[in-house]
């Protein structure tokens, strides 16, 4: 009884807010184009030349109206991007800035109104009271917008300024969710506050209702109500029982062992994307070293390469980056590969049989590639863009939000995984090169070109290597010394793993990856990789040769 | 060819492996293997490839850990438990299939290297070769027949001359057992026949393991022979026995 | 025992145990020679002549020399390794730096209450962090003498530690070379943290005095160069024992053939070891003079890449003959210079290509090129004699 009491007070208290009348609610807003144009025409050219006061009673009318347009002419009001010319008033937006002119756009007809002098016009002003006003006015029209995700991004920042005011809002929406959009996370977030504002409320009883609710609730907000809720109940011990208290209590400890969770959870998941990253920069290294011993120093900057080609890449098609990635996938491959076979006929060739001066001339290939593009791009960070589709976020739950880029980039490199053990197990060359990683002398006797073989399997390492790039371009700087800052790790992978293994490569990179990111907040992000190195270290004490390396006599030769 | 185990508590054996197992990724390539050696017995071993041969050396010089099994050297020191330097240095030398010296070492220094003495660091960095090691050293150039080759580097010794090298090595260690893979690869028939005469004089006070390959070699050796397959014994003899060896027949010729 | 007559002796003269060292080693000899002659030529072209006599050596060029000759003791220890044993440390720079550190650490102490913040015991960056106390791995450092012991043992221990793990479970080749890089990469991670104590970022600098010598008189300078050279024939020397006695033969054989060795009855691992605890302890010294000379010791001397460099020092300079990497050693730094002043671009393009090319066509460096052409066989002498040839055949013409 007392809650209803609470709400009927806070309606009629807060008269601003009877913007959304009662009789209407049972439609869907959204689709509402009844109201008289005139009348919205009319109001919105009042704006421009009314005082505050004006303005607010104007935005509370036209939020009224539910007119299609009061959306975006509150957005462009709180931009800031609504202007009016003096002499007319007319209401523009403005299009095009040419020297000292404008170029104006009327808002109502959306016809080109002409050029004006940058004084001529002016903007529509707000004040503090106002941008309140308009992000109030603009998350309850979005409440009850068509687009679901819209209604949700209203819903919290609804919950983000939870307080009695919104209450009447909050159950209108909910009505409103309830019968026409029955999204449940809207649902959910809009109980959330209610529920929150309920803790607030004088009658003991709604307030354990809260608390049971709020339980397992992962929203920051929550965490915030019960911590206020507990320190304003233990200072007025005499309005609050000590049940409801210890069950907050109760509540938030349990909310906090959630939203540990969620942290290690957050955590994995970086680390199972860095170990993506590591998996994709180790795998080329690993074949490379598994058919011809030969270390690759060089490697890391095949995969400075690769992010390279796609920032060009997004250079000659700056109209279309959400396919430059995808083009830029076969073109670092080709370019890392193309460098790759060349290198080896050129140089690593010649060095067969003798992996520690292999390992000194590809040092000296990175120094140069590096210092080419160095002068070629300068030493400065490239910017690659990151396509719309990779933007973003997924919610797993409340509390936890995961990037979309990171997902690819685990799916894509498991891709890349699967696509070398098919050609590895399923193609002529694939069985070529295990020939040659088990017996040289044999695969060369039985007809293999084993130097096309090596070529080959360089050229594929480091076009592995440049696809590596083009991942990493979208998870860090593109800059002439990227591939150090990988090449080590990379290394650490291939040992802990076992040379010319994929399982054995995949199993180390996400072990590093995992490893480094889940004692990252404990540790701090230095030290974890220090530990993470040390450990490397002393594991290849018991396994010199990695976690699956290849047993037999014939290894150890 | 089972081991009656009471023979081993009375006999004296330089060499006693019983009930020896080793696989790797599940290829067993030691298969319950038992095999002894007496004092001054001249052995030699012979079998188609991939028979074990040149693992069970492995075993017995601590290069590979059995999974199971005995391998005891002089009936009581347990082989298992030692690394390939501790296992030397108890006596037990080895020649590799491939004629394995040191390269950029000169002959002598070669040698000098293998002469029996201490094996610690420090003593390494203050040795002096002492008179009697210089007179070993002349000795055994003069049995390997490289004096002339003295102060060349091994790398530019014949194919044949490593092997008389790497042999002179293994001699100038003094080691009770003596474990030789093919010595004869490599060498002219007159050659090959002077390292059987060698060997069997090195018999007289050693005892030795020879693996090879070659027939008329081990007829030379005139001594007993055991032939491994599948990583166990399969038959044990005089030369003329273990030829007329169906066993042995069947698997040299095919099934 | 009189033990005189054996055929080695009966061929030589009686020689001191000093010379009998150099016999058949005459790059050895001459770059002793030209070590002593510049341990005192230029401290004593710096001191005793006028600025603008030209017999006159700047101090600016006497401390560049010197940290040449820091450089040439680092590349000896990495050839004692890699040249005699095989090992092909990537993480060498590591013990340089510990050396440096622990000198540094000593010049810290010795600024005492002349720093900013004029705290006698706390070193700037230690106050600058509101330090109360100084690390307990602090203490001791305001004595020379244990600072010297920590410039041996530091590195020492550390290459101990790490040397009888590795080499115990057999961990060689490429991999040996890969765990070396991970040490460095770790080490300098851990410098680059405050909370280490060794100053951070900016390492340890602004040193004031050595032993109460003024670092930046001339004077002082020039002990410091003496010092150096004398430390780089020392170390020279010491080399020179230890690769000309059994153990030198033993660790080529170790190279060469390491089963080979092991069946011998040496026990490789504890072979290994010890050349790898030498080698460190004589990078750490060589550390230890560079820090007072060039005024600073940060973490980026842990960087992987300088590791690397060492090799290619020793690799041009011809690995496995102890005077190569030095004369590699100076020889590349004194390019580094030139180039890094005259066209800075290109140092990197002629770094890379240096690794590329002495890989390719200098296997055995410098020292074996010149060898090769005195003997008028391989690539390089090919090459050497095709030149000359053209040469003189466009001098004929003009």
């Amino acid at each position: 009884m007392s809650i209803i009491r609470t709400w009927l007070f806070c309606m009629l208290a807060i008269s601003s807010v009877n913007a959304v009348s009662s009789e209407k609610t049972q439609e869907p807003v959204a689709h509402v184009k009844n109201a008289p144009t005139v009348t919205f025409e009319v109001s919105v050219n009042k704006l421009a030349k009314a005082d505050y006061i004006e303005k607010k009673r104007i935005i509370n009318h036209i939020l009224d109206s539910k007119h299609d347009r009061a959306l975006e002419l509150f957005t462009s009001v709180l931009k800031g991007r609504l202007f009016y010319v003096k002499k007319t008033t007319e209401l523009v937006t403005i299009s095009k800035t040419e020297g000292k002119k404008v170029l104006a756009t009327s808002f109502i007809s959306g016809e080109e109104v002409g050029l004006f002098k940058k004084r001529k016009v002016k903007k529509v002003g707000i004040n503090n009271a106002l941008r309140g006003r308009l992000k109030g006015a603009i998350a309850e029209l979005e409440l009850f917008s068509a687009t679901e995700s819209k209604r949700v991004d209203a819903a919290l920042s609804i919950l983000k300024s939870a307080d009695d005011n919104h209450l009447p809002l909050i159950l209108k929406a909910l009505e409103f969710e309830n019968s026409n959009g029955k999204n449940q996370l809207v649902i959910e977030i809009l109980s959330t506050a209610k529920h929150l504002i309920s803790l607030k409320s004088s009658n003991a009883e709604a307030r354990l209702h809260a608390i049971t609710y709020l339980d397992k609730s992962l929203y920051g907000e929550t965490r915030n109500g019960l911590l206020a809720f507990i320190d304003h109940g233990l200072a007025n011990t005499d309005k609050y029982s000590s049940l409801e208290i210890s069950l907050a209590k109760k509540t938030l400890e349990s909310i906090n062992q959630l939203m540990q969770l969620n942290g290690i959870l957050e955590n994995v998941y970086f680390g199972v994307a860095l170990g993506a990253v590591l998996l994709l920069a180790a795998i080329g290294l690993s074949i490379t070293f598994g058919v011809m011993g030969v270390i690759n120093m060089a490697h890391g900057e095949m995969i400075m390469l690769g992010a390279y080609t796609t920032f060009v890449i997004q250079q000659l098609m700056p109209n279309n980056i959400g396919m430059s990635l995808l083009v830029a996938v076969p073109a670092a491959f080709l370019v890392s590969g193309i460098i790759g076979v060349l290198i080896e006929r050129s140089v690593i060739r010649h060095l067969y049989g003798r992996p520690l001066e292999t390992l000194l001339a590809t040092f000296g290939i990175s120094l140069v590639l590096q210092q080419a593009v160095r002068s070629i791009f300068g030493p400065l960070n490239q910017d690659v863009i990151t396509p719309e589709w990779m933007a973003g976020t997924f919610t797993v739950n409340a509390g936890l939000e995961l990037t979309y880029n990171r997902l690819y980039i685990i799916i894509f490199s498991l891709m890349v995984l699967a696509g070398l053990a098919l050609v590895l197990k399923k193609t002529l060359f694939g069985l070529q090169m295990r020939a040659v990683t088990m017996n040289r002398p044999m695969a060369s006797s039985m007809g293999i070109r084993t130097g096309w073989v090596d070529a080959l399997t360089f050229g594929l390492g480091s076009g592995i290597a440049g696809v590596a790039g083009v991942a990493l371009s979208q998870l860090t700087n593109v800059g002439p010394n990227l591939g150090q800052a990988y090449i080590i790790d990379s290394f650490m992978v291939v040992v802990f793993g076992g040379v010319g293994n994929l399982w054995g490569t995949l199993v180390g990179a996400m072990t590093l990856g995992i490893a480094n990111k889940v004692m990252e907040p404990m540790a701090g992000a230095v030290l974890a990789k220090i530990i993470v190195l040390v450990a490397i270290i002393l594991f290849i004490q018991k396994r010199p040769r990695g976690l699956f390396a290849l047993k037999g006599r014939s290894v150890d030769g | 060819m089972t081991l009656e185990r009471p023979k081993h508590l009375e006999n004296e054996f330089v060499l006693y492996l019983d009930g020896v197992n080793v696989s790797f990724d599940g290829f067993k390539a030691i298969n319950n293997l038992s095999l002894c050696i007496e004092p001054g017995e001249m052995r030699a071993i012979i079998g188609p490839n991939g028979a074990g041969k040149t693992t069970m050396m492995d075993i017995i010089t601590g290069k590979t850990r059995p999974d199971s099994g005995t391998v005891l050297f002089k009936n009581k020191i347990d082989l298992t438990q030692y690394d390939e330097a501790e296992v030397a240095n108890l006596g037990v030398g080895r020649k590799f299939q491939k004629p394995s010296v040191i390269e950029s070492l000169t002959v002598f220094e070669n040698l000098e290297l293998s002469l029996k003495g201490s094996r610690s660091v420090w003593q390494a960095l203050f040795h002096k070769l002492s008179d009697e090691g210089l007179t070993k050293i002349n000795d055994i150039l003069t049995l390997i027949n490289l004096e002339e080759k003295r102060d060349d580097t091994a790398a530019n010794l014949s194919h044949g001359q490593k092997q008389w090298l790497e042999i002179g090595m293994l001699i100038s260690q003094e080691p009770e057992l003596l474990l030789i893979d093919e010595p004869a690869a490599g060498m002219t028939d007159e050659e090959t026949m002077k390292t059987a005469l060698l060997f069997k004089k090195l018999a007289k006070n050693h005892s030795l393991v020879v693996v090879e390959h070659d027939m008329d070699f081990i007829a030379a050796l005139d001594c007993k022979v055991t032939v491994l397959h599948e990583g166990s014994v399969l038959a044990e003899g005089s030369l003329d026995t273990v030829q007329n060896n169906q066993k042995v027949i069947e698997v040299y010729l095919g099934r | 025992m009189i033990n005189n007559q054996t055929m080695n002796d009966s061929s030589k003269l009686k020689l001191g145990p000093l010379a009998t060292l150099l016999v058949g080693d005459k790059g050895g000899q001459r770059l002793l020679m030209a070590l002593i002659a510049i341990a005192v030529i230029f401290p004593f072209c710096n001191l005793v002549f006028p600025q603008d006599s030209i017999f006159y050596i700047s101090t600016y060029a006497l401390t560049l020399t010197g940290k040449y000759l820091c450089y040439a003791l680092l590349a000896l220890s990495v050839d004692l390794i890699w040249g005699y044993c095989g090992i092909l440390s990537l993480g060498h720079g590591a013990f340089f730096a510990l050396g440096g550190y622990a000198m540094g650490m000593y010049l810290m102490r010795q600024i005492g209450e002349r720093g900013v913040y004029g705290n006698p015991d706390l070193p700037d960056f230690m106050v600058f962090l509101s330090w109360e106390n100084l690390p307990w791995y602090w203490f001791g450092f305001d004595q020379f003498w244990f600072a010297m012991v920590m410039v041996l043992l530091v590195p020492g221990t550390l290459a101990f530690v790490f040397g009888w793990l590795a080499f115990r479970s057999r961990v060689t080749g490429v991999y040996l070379s890969i765990i070396t890089q991970a040490l460095t990469y770790a080490l300098m991670l851990a410098f680059f943290r405050n909370d280490m104590g060794f100053g951070g970022n900016n390492g340890l600098t602004d040193f004031k005095e050595i032993l109460g010598f003024d670092l930046q008189s001339a004077e002082t300078r020039s002990v410091l160069f003496f010092a150096s050279a004398m430390a780089l024939i020392l170390g020279y020397l010491i080399s020179r024992f230890i690769t000309n006695s059994k153990l030198g033969r033993v660790l080529v054989s170790i190279r060469d053939a390491e089963m080979r060795t092991r069946f011998l009855g040496y026990k490789v691992e504890y072979f290994t070891l010890f050349i790898f605890v030498v080698s460190a302890m004589l990078a750490g010294i060589a550390g230890a003079l560079y820090v007072p000379q060039v005024g600073i010791i940060n973490p980026g001397e842990f960087t992987p890449i300088n590791s690397i460099e060492i090799i290619i020092w020793v690799a041009i300079g011809g690995r496995g003959t102890l005077f190569g990497a030095v004369i590699g050693a100076i020889a590349v730094n004194y390019a580094k210079t030139y180039f890094t002043g005259a066209f800075a671009e290109l140092w990197l393009f002629m770094l890379g290509g240096l690794f590329v090319m002495s890989t390719l066509y200098l296997p055995k460096g410098i020292v074996g090129a010149v060898k090769n052409i005195q003997q008028g066989d391989g690539k390089t002498s090919q090459l050497y004699f095709f030149l000359k040839e053209k040469f003189a055949s466009i001098k004929g013409g003009a």
